[in-house]
């Protein structure tokens, strides 16, 4: 018999829970997800009971608050708090996001908050993404430009610079990879689409002279056509872009392209 | 301190940080085939680099007649005449370079009506010496530093640079005055490594978490600049802290100086641009010292926005909705999420917050680390670059989008300089335990720390008593307050509680350490602007609203030992690097 539970270890376990010591009438309950790599326990969930009537508007000022005034030992990631660092993605409330840009008034109920899907964890809310960032470093993120024109810029039309919005602007935070099906079952060869949209930027970056390599390489059963327009990955991107579409065109320029 | 597991490294040369200026000397020391390590306590692409919005200054020329002559006025004056002329030669004079090697590594940057680089017109930066506005920064729309930053670790990538992601580095190794390498701590899985090179480059970034309300990530806390006080060697001109004038009320967010170069403007509660009365000529293109103070007046004078009339209001609204959408995407969602404000119908509200620190590791043109002891002297093994130095090429006040430039130009140059000094795989001479010892030593000692006061609280006194005692506008008296009362909160380091005793991923500790290395610059900050008894640039002293060349056309050099500090001046430099520009006498500083 094919065992479908959890390995033992991997159970999540009822953890602490924090009673509100502020005596306010304005308390949300916050239950986030607890592993630490050196105890050898299972994982548990935590729940704080927080203040909100001294807590700002996102995520990430609610954990900072937990962190500060409540559990210093909670560990996520953070850095610029304004949605451009790519740092603090999460899951929360079920959906990936960023927890500086989201905020937790669009929560109802219970805040749950868990690491990125599908990632081993190295600890609370901290996923290892090298995994990702191999793959990223696979599509050769560079210009690749036979250029002899050393003293002034490649010209290039606004027309065609024009083709990177929507594919420059990704800050690799992981949410849309980490929120696909296909990447949960197959993210060690499937590409993903935070990848494949950086491989569509490279491709159709007018300035790049291997365009053709970059598609040859990408052409694969596994790296992209994994993709079965699920469509998760733009629902989940906290900047709005859309790898979906992204991906899409790679397919099409993959059977006009004459390779 | 046995119990810890030590992993030794051998490196031709290490850098510490990849932001945009730690990225580009790597790029760099990997092409000179030097052995290279970077070192980051966050992934490459995190490093606050990334939210640098509206350019990067070089005269291209592309948008109108520009030359770096100009460029270099601008800079100088911009400085408030701190800066050295040298460096500043140095770093205008390469900047189109800089820029360029930038598009060809691919940098997405907008373009032209013929396809070149696109230029917007920034604070400060003007033509022929003065006379009229310029298009210098090149931009790529708003998310120039992303942008920058994105391409840059892709260069690192094509080019093998061994990383070392996650790791926070505690203390430098020094021996004889020569810095022989670094120690760390691996965050993803508790070990301390050493490493040893034969130079290490300090690509740190600045310390703006000393303040409450900052632009600043999180991570900017200086780890670089503390772990040189430790070394006993000084800090420069850290009294001089730009407040950006675009912070968005109440979150801090920064609001490009772009919005003003695309035509944006500032308005108080009369409905006054203001700007108009103290920089006649420039308006709101003054350069940010200027304009922040000039809000804070408005604002102390009660002609401040809101219930509680403490801000002002950023107009855009009346700019081309096309404009908005393609030159200004990122602050049209930043203003949105942190404001709510929909900037084609609405102002933004604004208040001068902590962006950028001047001051930082003395070094020469060449990113080599200076000291003083009777003058100038270098300290072999040591560079740093990026905003932890103070090279010092913005002096008293840098002008928007010098800093980008200021990194990839000093990130080449460090490299360059590197290569010169160090032949590949030079074998490392044997350096005594005993700096491994003291470095663990404090590492331990917070690590077991079971005092009553938290990390948060004592950073939270420091932040306050810095936005409070040493803001936009200063006087004796309340330096006076902040130099005794931030004093009170390094010794509430002696209660410190660290509950958390683990070493994989203890972000209470990393926080900890992350203090230990704010309060000590907090300390020289609020001492070198209390004994710096002149107005100039970002140092705004009611009490002495002049400039005083005589006495300090000087730069502030400043130990620190615990709370002690020391506090010493050296010469501006008053010459240039070449014959292709003449010297820039002070003058009245006027917009």
């Amino acid at each position: 018999m094919v065992q479908i539970n959890l390995p033992e270890n991997s159970k999540v376990q009822k953890g602490k829970y924090y009673k509100d010591t502020t005596g306010s009438k304005n308390i949300r309950k916050v239950n986030i997800y607890r592993w630490d790599p050196s105890t050898g326990e299972n994982p548990r969930v935590d729940t704080y009971e927080v203040d909100m009537d001294n807590c700002p508007s996102k995520v990430l000022d609610l954990l900072n608050k937990i962190k500060s005034e409540i559990d210093p030992s909670l560990a996520y990631r953070r850095s610029c708090a304004h949605g451009v660092c790519g740092s603090c993605a999460m899951n929360m409330d079920g959906k990936n996001g960023l927890a500086c840009t989201t905020p937790h008034s669009e929560i109802e109920g219970d805040i749950n908050i868990y690491p990125l899907p599908h990632l081993k964890v190295k600890r609370d809310l901290i996923g290892d993404l090298n995994g990702l960032y191999k793959q990223y470093q696979s599509i050769e993120p560079w210009l690749k430009t036979n250029t002899k024109v050393e003293t002034t810029e490649i010209i290039q039309s606004k027309k065609d610079r024009e083709k990177l919005d929507g594919a420059y602007e990704c800050i690799m935070c992981a949410c849309c990879s980490t929120s696909c099906p296909s990447y949960w079952w197959n993210g060690d060869k499937y590409l993903g689409p935070a990848v494949l949209l950086q491989a569509y930027r490279w491709i159709v970056d007018s300035r790049d002279d291997e365009r053709k390599e970059r598609l040859k390489k990408v052409a694969d059963e596994l790296k992209l056509y994994r993709c079965h327009t699920i469509m998760n990955c733009t629902n989940a991107c906290p900047k709005g872009l859309n790898p979906a579409k992204a991906i899409a065109e790679l397919k099409k320029m993959l059977v006009t392209a004459n390779l | 301190m046995s119990a810890y597991k030590i992993i030794d490294h051998e490196y031709d040369v290490i850098v510490l940080g990849a932001g945009g200026s730690g990225l580009r000397a790597a790029v760099g020391l990997s092409e000179a085939g030097l052995k290279t390590a970077c070192i980051s306590k966050v992934f490459p692409t995190r490093s606050h680099t990334s939210a640098a919005q509206g350019g990067i200054s070089a005269a291209l020329g592309n948008m109108g007649e520009d030359d770096w002559r100009w460029h270099m006025y601008d800079t100088v004056k911009g400085a408030d005449w701190l800066g050295d002329q040298d460096s500043i030669e140095y770093l205008c004079k390469e900047a189109p370079k800089a820029v360029i090697e930038l598009e060809k590594y691919g940098v997405p940057f907008s373009r032209t009506d013929d396809g070149k680089i696109y230029q917007r017109p920034f604070g400060g930066m003007t033509k022929n010496y003065g006379n009229g506005i310029v298009q210098r920064t090149c931009a790529a729309a708003d998310r120039t530093g992303h942008a920058i930053l994105h391409t840059l670790y892709g260069q690192a990538l094509k080019h093998n640079t061994e990383f070392f992601i996650e790791y926070f580095a505690l203390d430098l190794i020094m021996k004889d005055g020569e810095c022989k390498g670094l120690i760390a701590w691996n965050l993803n899985d508790g070990t301390i490594h050493r490493f040893r090179a034969h130079i290490t480059i300090i690509a740190t970034g600045g310390y703006g978490k000393v303040y409450y309300s900052a632009t600043s990530a999180h991570t900017c806390t200086g780890d670089g600049n503390a772990m040189v006080l430790r070394a006993g060697l000084p800090l420069q001109d850290m009294e001089f802290v730009q407040f950006h004038p675009t912070g968005i009320y109440g979150h801090g967010t920064l609001i490009s100086e772009g919005v003003r170069g695309e035509g944006g403007y500032l308005v108080n509660s009369k409905g006054e641009r203001f700007m108009e009365r103290y920089a006649p000529n420039a308006k709101d293109l003054a350069s940010r010292d200027v304009v922040s103070r000039s809000m804070s007046i408005e604002i102390n004078e009660g002609r401040g926005v809101g219930k509680e009339k403490d801000h002002v209001h950023l107009h855009l609204s009346h700019l081309d909705k096309n404009i908005i959408e393609s030159r200004l995407p990122g602050i049209t969602e930043a203003a949105r999420l942190f404001a709510n404000v929909d900037v084609t119908k609405e102002p933004i509200p604004v208040v001068p917050t902590v962006h950028y620190n001047m001051g930082g590791i003395p070094t020469n043109y060449k990113a080599e680390v200076l000291t003083v002891n009777g003058s100038e002297k270098t300290v072999p093994g040591l560079m740093a670059i990026g905003e932890a130095a103070c090279v010092s090429v913005h002096g008293a006040n840098r002008l928007g989008s010098n800093s980008l430039i200021d990194l990839v130009v000093f990130g080449r140059a460090a490299a360059m300089r590197a290569a010169e000094l160090v032949k590949p795989g030079t074998p490392h001479e044997e350096v005594s335990e005993t700096e491994t010892e003291k470095c663990l030593a404090r590492f331990d000692k917070l690590r077991n720390a079971n005092g009553e006061t938290s990390t948060a609280e004592l950073r939270l006194s420091m932040q306050k008593i810095m936005q409070s005692k040493c803001a936009v506008f200063r006087t004796d008296k309340t330096l006076k307050e902040g130099v005794d009362e931030i004093r009170k909160v390094y010794d509430g380091m002696d209660s410190i509680s660290v509950k958390d005793k683990s070493l994989v991923f203890n972000t209470d500790l990393v926080e900890t350490l992350e203090f230990d290395n704010l309060i000590r610059q907090a300390i020289t900050t609020v001492d070198s602007a209390y004994n710096r008894k002149e107005s100039r640039g970002a140092h705004a002293r009611e009490d002495f609203p002049k400039r005083d060349d005589e006495k300090f056309m000087q730069h502030t050099i400043a130990w620190c030992n615990g709370k002690d500090t020391k506090i010493d001046y050296r010469p501006v430099h008053k010459t240039t690097l070449t014959n292709e520009v003449q010297y820039f006498p002070p003058q009245e500083r006027v917009y």
